[in-house]
């Protein structure tokens, strides 16, 4: 295994080997990744792999945070879907409290989630076709992602890092013009999605691109602990959703699409296909709800659901539970938990240990990203620096995850 | 196949590694276990290749500081995906000589999850084939997710952490 060797410097004045630094900024690698390869004219005769430019020490941070306040520091984990990190980290600390929510809540959890995988595929496929040079597909595609940023407006006021929900809950309930722009979605989405793979699916130029290029097999993808769609695309049909169902999911009636040779086309079609699973995923979730009584979005738990604002600013009870909220007064058990979501990029893990302080004692993000790219180096031997570019969008590493 | 669950997979470690397996523990239902760097590597490929617990999916390697008894825990999630269950396993080494046997000849996956331990609690796993920094820089001098290590700088006197209630 050569994997991460360090770089091969040739000081042979008679070596035609080329050492580029792809990276740390290049407009093609979408983020801050930094690959140094040897080209063999344009092929990558090997690379090597940097990362840690945006590391922020996320971990150490939530070593001394309460609760509420590593919300926000996982939403900068994956930002493309921050909503799923969020509830992943809610569904942990409900796991450790033993608070079981309100199916409402479980079913409108399910929208915002499946919203935020739509909207990270639809990064991912449509940055494979711009990279691929179809641009009409990326600026047609990505509208939609605005739409979706619309949703998390009306639901909790933020856009890219939402912040969205409570431990037990949602701070409040969906408006009805959330509701409106859901239904306008689901209207809208598929059929630009169905044109959208009419430009693609049957392209002779993006599967000439793509199909061939870059395979793996589901013992390698196995072996460098890939998961998420990566991984499906290879074949294993390994989704954390039906696995291990959490949040209602088992309740649910969805297809996990697996790939058969693990190339970028077929990490295409995976992605797709989870698209068009996760719009029926919030049809299914809209149809349910209208069996749920109207109103309730959290669970009872006022030892650590937030109380309501309008209660905080008049009575002393609810500003005294919100302060001692907020500065982690109230007592969770000591346990460790670990507790997995499928993100945007496969499973997401939170290993929370709690010693009873107001902070976790240790809290560690699996990021699938991070672990993802550990084979991208070794993916690249032999592989065409063009190649390399579209294996690096397919992969939809995300930087914010990567370094955490 | 024979049906793979927690009792199963303790049985099979104690028949394999008796005392050197031990604090087996289900919190939440995922099975814990506790075992030492000699047998660890023993350990993770029983894990991994027995049938009746195979492990297959390595799913995460990290670490934990537990400075009042000067321990580092080494924790490896492993993931049977056919059977549904998962295995924590926990190897506590002392702070001093945080070394420990490598997981790489067994996954390649490990070797990034063992450079990112290393990087931030100085565990040294033995026969790592690139044993470096990976999101840090390489002058850092110190492994900073060690407890002593405050998360900031210790000279400002305007960020006590009893202003903030920490």
């Amino acid at each position: 295994m050569n994997h991460n060797q360090p770089v091969y410097t040739d000081n042979d004045p008679q070596s035609e080997l080329v050492t580029l630094n792809l990276g740390p900024t290049h407009p093609a690698t979408h983020g801050v990744f930094q690959n140094v390869l040897q080209l063999d004219g344009e092929r990558i005769v090997s690379g090597v792999s940097t990362i840690g430019y945006i590391h922020r020490a996320f971990e150490k941070i939530a070593e001394h945070r309460p609760f509420y306040q590593i919300t926000p520091l996982t939403d900068r984990l994956n930002y493309c879907s921050s909503p799923i990190n969020n509830m992943g980290w809610h569904m942990t600390v409900e796991k450790l409290l033993n608070i079981t929510v309100p199916k409402r809540v479980d079913y409108l959890r399910i929208i915002v989630m499946e919203l935020a995988r739509i909207s990270d595929h639809i990064i991912c496929n449509t940055i494979i076709a711009q990279d691929t040079g179809a641009t009409t597909t990326f600026l047609y595609l990505f509208q939609f992602r605005e739409h979706i940023y619309e949703i998390y407006e009306e639901i909790c006021g933020a856009r890219l890092t939402t912040n969205i929900g409570r431990i037990g809950g949602f701070e409040r309930d969906f408006n009805d013009i959330a509701f409106t722009k859901i239904n306008k979605f689901l209207k809208e989405f598929p059929v630009a999605l169905r044109e959208f793979e009419s430009l693609l699916n049957r392209n002779r130029i993006f599967i000439d691109r793509t199909a061939g290029v870059a395979c793996v097999t589901p013992e390698q993808a196995l072996d460098y602990s890939w998961s998420g769609p990566l991984l499906r695309a290879t074949g294993v049909d390994y989704d954390v959703r039906v696995s291990e169902p959490y949040c209602s999911y088992d309740e649910f009636d969805f297809e996990v699409p697996v790939g058969t040779s693990g190339d970028i086309y077929d990490r295409y079609l995976v992605r797709n296909e989870e698209m068009w699973q996760s719009v029926s995923l919030i049809e299914q979730a809209m149809e349910k709800l209208k069996g749920e009584p109207a109103g309730v979005f959290h669970a009872d738990v006022p030892d650590f659901y937030l109380p309501a604002k309008e209660e905080v600013y008049n009575n002393m009870e609810a500003l005294i539970y919100h302060f001692k909220i907020v500065m982690g007064e109230i007592d969770a058990p000591k346990a460790e938990v670990y507790h997995a979501v499928e993100g945007g990029n496969g499973e997401l893990g939170f290993y929370l240990i709690n010693d009873g302080g107001r902070t976790p004692y240790r809290l560690h993000f699996r990021r699938p990203s991070f672990i993802n790219y550990s084979m991208y180096a070794k993916m690249s031997e032999g592989m065409l620096l063009s190649d390399a570019i579209i294996n690096m969008s397919s992969m939809n590493i995300i930087a914010g995850e990567l370094d955490a | 196949m024979a049906e793979v669950n927690n009792s199963s997979v303790i049985q099979l470690l104690a028949d394999r590694f008796g005392a050197k397996v031990s604090g087996v523990n289900e919190p939440y239902g995922l099975l814990t276990v506790e075992t030492t760097k000699d047998v660890i590597t023993d350990v993770l490929r029983f894990l991994k290749e027995t049938e009746g617990a195979a492990f297959s999916f390595l799913t995460d390697i990290t670490a934990v500081h537990y400075p009042e008894t000067n321990h580092i825990a080494v924790v490896y999630h492993l993931h049977n995906m056919v059977n549904k269950i998962r295995i924590r396993v926990k190897v506590f080494i002392h702070e001093h000589t945080p070394t420990i046997p490598t997981a790489t000849v067994l996954w390649n996956g490990a070797n990034w999850m063992e450079r990112e331990t290393y990087d931030f609690f100085g565990v040294k796993f033995e026969g790592h084939p690139n044993l470096k920094r990976i999101l840090n820089m390489d002058e850092l001098n110190v492994h900073p997710m060690l407890k002593q290590y405050p998360l900031e700088d210790p000279n400002r006197v305007d960020k006590k952490d009893e202003y903030f209630g920490r």
